[in-house]
């Protein structure tokens, strides 16, 4: 590479190609140890992530704008039924809250007795997914909103069905988020049923996580809904992450093959919640 | 000079816009696999076509934008466009007179280099992915260069004409 510089009667050859080349290599290396090994390099991250945001933006502009054209074109007839629809659902959902509101005190009531530490209440954001796609390489999606409005690594994110996953960069108007789905993600869960204790870790399909860590005679069937235990201290407890649908025990092996369905809607969700909790809030 | 420089400056970064704009774009998980490394198809064309204006160093400034915006780890698509855009300057004037296919086969040989400097960065790093990830934007990235040749010759030729 170094004989290619030297040989400048070639008119054809560019100038310092093969230093150059070098450099920028050696820059990237450089650049990759410090970006894995510390954080120093997040704000050069999103120092270019504001000026990637308009083209981001302009991605998505097309399909939002299919979606306003659909929503502002849907005939009167469909738009009553919706209306009938919701309103209908509200009703029961509303029944149900005034219960919660009941169970809420009681709860607070008991837990007062057994001088426990009062459950705090979640603050919660709705984000909308942008229609982006992130690294080919994992699941991942961007959010619309960004360390701007109060987002941080590691917040939990879920949708009205269950968990989603957790942001994993935030930038300065949007944010990545790791799906629990993701081959690198794992999520302290526990039984509904039974408060049994384990972990779901993702299998890089979207409509299946692994419990790869259940002994042969743990009590667990198919149907179970799996809730966040807490216990990873990213995920505020008691939220619905999935429900069991094969249990396969076979006898040589230590473990059993347990396999669950996320709860949310993975590959479906347009728009998402951000849930501040713990420490994080109050230092807020 | 400069106008002359400007006409030929602009159907470059156009192309590269649309083509970021193509990578970002969402397609659905089961042909998600098979998105073309559109950047790493435009590197190769600018860097064969206009080796002094766009080397390396554009190469290099896209491959950072691209792990920004994929959330990679900053430097990684950097090194492997910076590497196939060396490979493919030290060589621009054999490519050129290469026929279509021969071409083709360059243009997939590169895209293969590509994807193993991704898929080495990768393991070092400890990403996990499956193999179908790194193999399908190579073959389809080769099948659409003929057409994106095609394509993008029109545009030189027409940012020529229009100088």
């Amino acid at each position: 590479m170094v004989a290619s510089r030297g040989n400048n009667s070639n008119p054809a050859r560019i100038p310092a190609l093969g230093i150059r080349v070098i450099v920028l290599m050696l820059i990237s290396i450089l650049l990759m140890y410090f970006d894995q090994r510390e954080n120093h390099l997040d704000t050069v991250r999103k120092a270019i992530g504001v000026a990637v945001y308009p083209l981001q933006l302009v991605v998505d502009a097309p399909v939002r704008f299919w979606e306003w054209l659909g929503e502002s074109t849907t005939s009167r007839n469909e738009l009553q039924l919706e209306v009938g629809r919701l309103k209908a659902e509200r009703l029961l959902t509303n029944a149900r809250l005034q219960r919660l509101t009941a169970l809420e005190a009681e709860n607070a009531r008991l837990r007062a007795l057994l001088d426990a530490r009062a459950k705090v209440r979640d603050q919660v954001r709705v984000a909308e997914i942008m229609a982006v796609d992130a690294n080919p390489y994992e699941h991942n999606l961007v959010i619309d909103i960004g360390s701007r409005d109060g987002v941080y690594d590691g917040q939990a994110i879920v949708d009205a069905d269950g968990v989603v996953g957790q942001v994993i960069a935030t930038g300065l108007m949007t944010a990545q988020a790791v799906l629990i789905s993701d081959t690198d993600h794992a999520l302290p869960v526990e039984v509904n049923r039974n408060g049994l204790r384990t972990i779901a870790v993702g299998t890089g399909e979207i409509d299946r996580l692994d419990l790869p860590f259940l002994p042969n005679n743990a009590d667990i069937q198919t149907g179970d809904l799996l809730v966040t235990s807490g216990l990873g201290g990213a995920f505020p407890a008691g939220y619905p992450v999935a429900v069991v649908d094969g249990v396969t025990r076979m006898p040589q092996e230590p473990f059993a093959d347990v396999t669950a369905k996320p709860a949310a809607a993975l590959d479906q969700v347009r728009e998402v919640m951000l849930i501040w909790s713990g420490p994080a809030v109050e230092e807020q | 000079m400069s106008r002359d420089r400007d006409s030929r400056r602009l159907p470059v970064i156009a192309t590269l816009l649309v083509g970021l704009m193509l990578t970002i774009l969402p397609l659905p998980e089961s042909i998600e696999p098979f998105r073309p490394d559109w950047l790493a198809l435009l590197v190769i064309f600018w860097a064969m076509q206009l080796p002094r204006t766009w080397s390396i160093g554009t190469a290099w400034i896209i491959g950072i934008i691209l792990d920004v915006s994929y959330g990679t780890l900053l430097g990684q698509h950097a090194l492997a466009l910076c590497v196939i855009a060396f490979i493919t300057v030290r060589f621009h004037l054999l490519m050129r007179v290469f026929p279509l296919s021969q071409l083709s086969a360059t243009v997939f040989a590169l895209l293969a280099l590509y994807q193993f400097l991704l898929f080495w960065i990768n393991g070092v790093a400890g990403v996990t992915a499956q193999a179908m990830d790194y193999w399908g934007p190579v073959i389809t990235g080769t099948l659409v260069w003929p057409f994106l040749y095609m394509f993008l010759s029109g545009v030189r030729d027409r940012a020529r004409a229009g100088a």
